[in-house]
């Protein structure tokens, strides 16, 4: 996290100037929130699951410079010991993601919060809101603190994607300018969970409680596998900690696919239509507000 | 051998298609409208043309009638008496299209269906009414057969228009296609809903921007064939059209194309144009002969002329001398000449005395023409050229929503979207709210992975066109023209921006 100073218009718990290293805007996503949304992709994350069908999202460039000979483009230098990618002539062959060995990708963009904002709100009026997501994007709690600040004053609505593992109870403020958090939870037994990802699942499930009586659950997400995590009993316990709220939640059921995965999991097949029906039908007998199947 | 003799034994046109065909031919066999040296010379040059509408108009390209006067007195001509229930009304409609002809012989405007139809629901079960509305519009489908023909609902959420949208979606028909007249003041986001919804699996309907269009003509409007706005209860007695890219090669520089060529052009269309007017109304005795002029369906007075234009794309590429790294629709330059180009076509058209174009306060009207056949190098309209769309979806529907500012009488742009889209259909109402809201007058949207692909703006199936092109003989002659234009505009290349 880099941020200029502490002593600030938004209050001195946050600070004004931050900066983080951007991995992709796209201005019209169909998948990140109700309603069409710029999705923004901070680089960086704090687990390593191996369904990640972004891998290159998770580790920040080294600047091992392994990538710079590989560019048929010639986009790709070396500047100060730093690699340095310039996307006015990169074809976007994605050649550099291919022979990276450390998750990453050179084609970051260090941007100021006010620059992501300001290219946020040049997207309205075609779009309702913006979505943070990652990597993840809570390792950035200030950035999205003074992001949101500007794009809520410019009346788009926040929401945040993230892994849950960052626990909401100790950022309030940051929550009461997001309008919801959608929330993967990616294995129910800590086992699965440390499987699947590294770490345990003990964030996610407080924040799953937390965010549910804040109100501030946009979406809970349950991607669903063969063999690498507990996707029926991970509905089961969401629904059992939601309790009463089961009802006005909605939940994502997603179909593990490869595309873009690479790693353990890169040739793992699809779980089958059958289980992803039994799945659906066990969501809907639970008593979820909404489920959608994907 | 003759002309009429290819067409008599042509091997992959039906029995149909080689009537139309040979009626064309027998038109174009008489010549009663004198045209200019320079007309002559500037349609040798690809410069401007009369979209093959035949040499002796003897009916209007578009008739738009007014069917809700079909659906209130019957038919006099037709022996209907007024419709009473709802199988008196889809029959006696369906035997009614059979009189309504066009530049292509057949109704390109089929009514605004949820307004004429709702009125006929009340007392029966959505499954009475289903397999009903199945039939009718199997119907046209069959025997219209052709993709310029078009249906109307909007922009008031109805139960017909409801149930149209449910069963155009089951039945996959290429026509007639949908435009939904959409203002989010009035429209209901649950029906717009729907209509997103449906779009995405059978690429209809298309959107109109009502509270823009509701103020073109006085009375009711259309919108029919390849997004035509036309008066209700008339239509369009011709569209002519100036080839942007056949008159950039003439010219010299940039200044010989402004200040010579394009007003030369502009006024030859305008003179012929007013000749073929004078023809149909004077010497051809459409509307003398015709019962829909007699019961009040179609009046004389609210006919216009549209005046086309098309390939802005290649003519300011052509005029800029651009490659590849400058292209219109991104590139400032290119984008600032084609507004220039653009206000001086519509000051000269916006000032000549129309004959017979009461209905537009005697003027012809603009449209974005949007190609014919498999022309090659000319982008229908203004369009951007299918490859070199910006990135980013809304800068280019912020370039539509400026050169749509031109256009009264159609101007309209085409996205693929991915299927996803289906499960998120409020982020295409955003999009389409958004668009309206800064004055893009007409969009549409299909299914990238579709059997339903739009043309230049009607609807030719990927499977029908196949099969044309491997000689077999379809039924619906669009499927020609969609073959031909696909092939040469790329249409499989359209960008998709609206995707994960």
């Amino acid at each position: 996290m880099t941020c200029t100073a502490t002593e600030t218009t938004l209050g001195a718990a946050h600070p004004t100037g931050c900066v983080a290293p951007v991995n992709k805007i796209i201005p019209f996503s169909l998948v990140d929130g109700p309603g069409s949304r710029t999705a923004v992709f901070l680089q960086g994350c704090n687990i390593r699951c191996a369904y990640c069908h972004n891998p290159e999202t998770q580790v920040e460039c080294i600047s091992c410079q392994a990538c710079v000979k590989p560019c048929p483009a010639h986009a790709l230098s070396v500047a100060d010991g730093k690699v340095v990618w310039d996307n006015s002539i990169c074809i976007n062959c994605d050649n550099c993601i291919k022979v990276c060995q450390h998750k990453s990708t050179p084609k970051i963009e260090l941007l100021s919060a006010r620059e992501v904002a300001d290219r946020c709100i040049s997207n309205m009026p075609f779009i309702r809101g913006i979505t943070t997501s990652g990597g993840e994007c809570m390792l950035r709690p200030d950035f999205l603190y003074e992001l949101f600040t500007y794009c809520n004053a410019a009346g788009l609505s926040c929401l945040i994607d993230s892994n849950g593992t960052i626990d909401f109870t100790e950022y309030r403020d940051l929550l009461a300018l997001s309008s919801g958090v959608m929330l993967d939870v990616k294995a129910w037994d800590d086992q699965w969970f440390e499987y699947l990802t590294g770490e345990n699942g003990v964030t996610v499930r407080k924040n799953l409680a937390f965010l549910a009586e804040q109100n501030k659950l946009e979406e809970v997400r349950v991607i669903v596998t063969e063999g690498w995590n507990d996707a029926e009993a991970a509905v089961d316990g969401i629904a059992t900690t939601l309790g009463e709220k089961v009802g006005q939640t909605r939940i994502r059921l997603m179909k593990f696919r490869r595309f873009g995965v690479r790693g353990p999991m890169e040739n793992s097949p699809s779980p089958s239509d059958e289980r992803m029906q039994a799945i659906e039908l066990q969501a809907r007998e639970l008593g979820f507000g909404e489920v959608v199947v994907s | 051998m003759s002309e009429f003799m290819d067409i008599i034994t042509s091997d992959n046109l039906s029995y149909k298609q080689k009537v139309l065909h040979l009626a064309q031919a027998a038109e174009n066999s008489e010549h009663p409208i004198k045209t200019t040296a320079e007309f002559d010379r500037l349609f040798a040059a690809h410069a401007l043309d009369d979209m093959c509408e035949g040499n002796a108009p003897y009916r209007p390209r578009y008739i738009c009638p007014d069917y809700q006067v079909f659906a209130q007195n019957g038919s006099e001509f037709l022996r209907f008496d007024k419709p009473e229930t709802l199988d008196d009304l889809l029959w006696g409609l369906a035997a009614l299209y059979d009189n309504v002809p066009s530049v292509t012989s057949r109704p390109v405007y089929v009514g605004q269906l949820d307004k004429i139809i709702d009125p006929f629901l009340e007392g029966m079960t959505d499954a009475e009414i289903k397999p009903r509305l199945r039939r009718f519009l199997n119907h046209i489908d069959r025997t219209v057969a052709s993709g310029y023909c078009h249906a109307n609902i909007g922009p008031e959420d109805t139960r017909a228009g409801r149930l149209l949208l449910e069963v155009d979606r089951e039945l996959m028909n290429a026509v007639p296609n949908f435009t939904l007249k959409y203002d989010p003041e009035v429209t209901s986001d649950e029906f717009m809903r729907l209509a997103v919804k449906t779009t995405m699996v059978c690429s209809n309907p298309a959107f109109a921007n009502h509270r823009i269009h509701k103020e073109t003509y006085p009375g009711e409007y259309t919108v029919v064939s390849c997004y035509n706005v036309l008066p209700m209860g008339g239509g369009a007695y011709t569209l002519s059209r100036v080839l942007l890219p056949g008159l950039a090669k003439l010219a010299t520089n940039v200044d010989d194309f402004m200040n010579n060529l394009l007003p030369t052009a502009t006024g030859e269309v305008l003179n012929f144009m007013n000749e073929r007017v004078r023809f149909m109304v004077e010497d051809s005795n459409f509307f003398e002969t015709s019962f829909l002029a007699k019961e009040g369906l179609i009046s004389r007075e609210r006919f216009c002329g549209m005046f086309g234009v098309a390939g802005m794309s290649e003519c300011v590429a052509e005029l800029l001398h651009l490659d590849s790294s400058r292209t219109y629709g991104k590139d400032d330059e290119a984008n600032e000449l084609a507004d220039q180009i653009m206000v001086k076509i519509a000051d000269q058209v916006n000032s000549f005395d129309a004959v017979y174009s009461e209905v537009f306060g005697g003027r012809f009207t603009l449209h974005a023409q949007a190609g014919f056949s498999d022309q090659q190098g000319v982008t229908p309209g203004v369009r951007i050229k299918v490859g070199d769309e910006p990135a980013n979806l809304y800068d280019h529907i912020r370039h539509s929503a400026r050169m749509h500012r031109f256009f009264n009488s159609g101007v309209s742009d085409i996205f693929p979207a991915e299927p996803t889209a289906e499960r998120n259909p409020d982020a295409v109402v955003d999009v389409v709210k958004a668009a309206f809201s800064i004055d893009d007058k007409y969009l549409s949207f299909y299914s990238s992975e579709g059997d339903l692909v739009r043309i230049t703006g009607f609807l030719a199936k990927r499977s029908e066109m196949k099969k044309f092109q491997s000689g077999d003989v379809v039924l619906q002659d669009t499927a020609h023209d969609g073959l031909g234009n696909f092939t040469a505009n790329h249409l499989g290349e359209r960008k998709v921006r609206m995707s994960d």
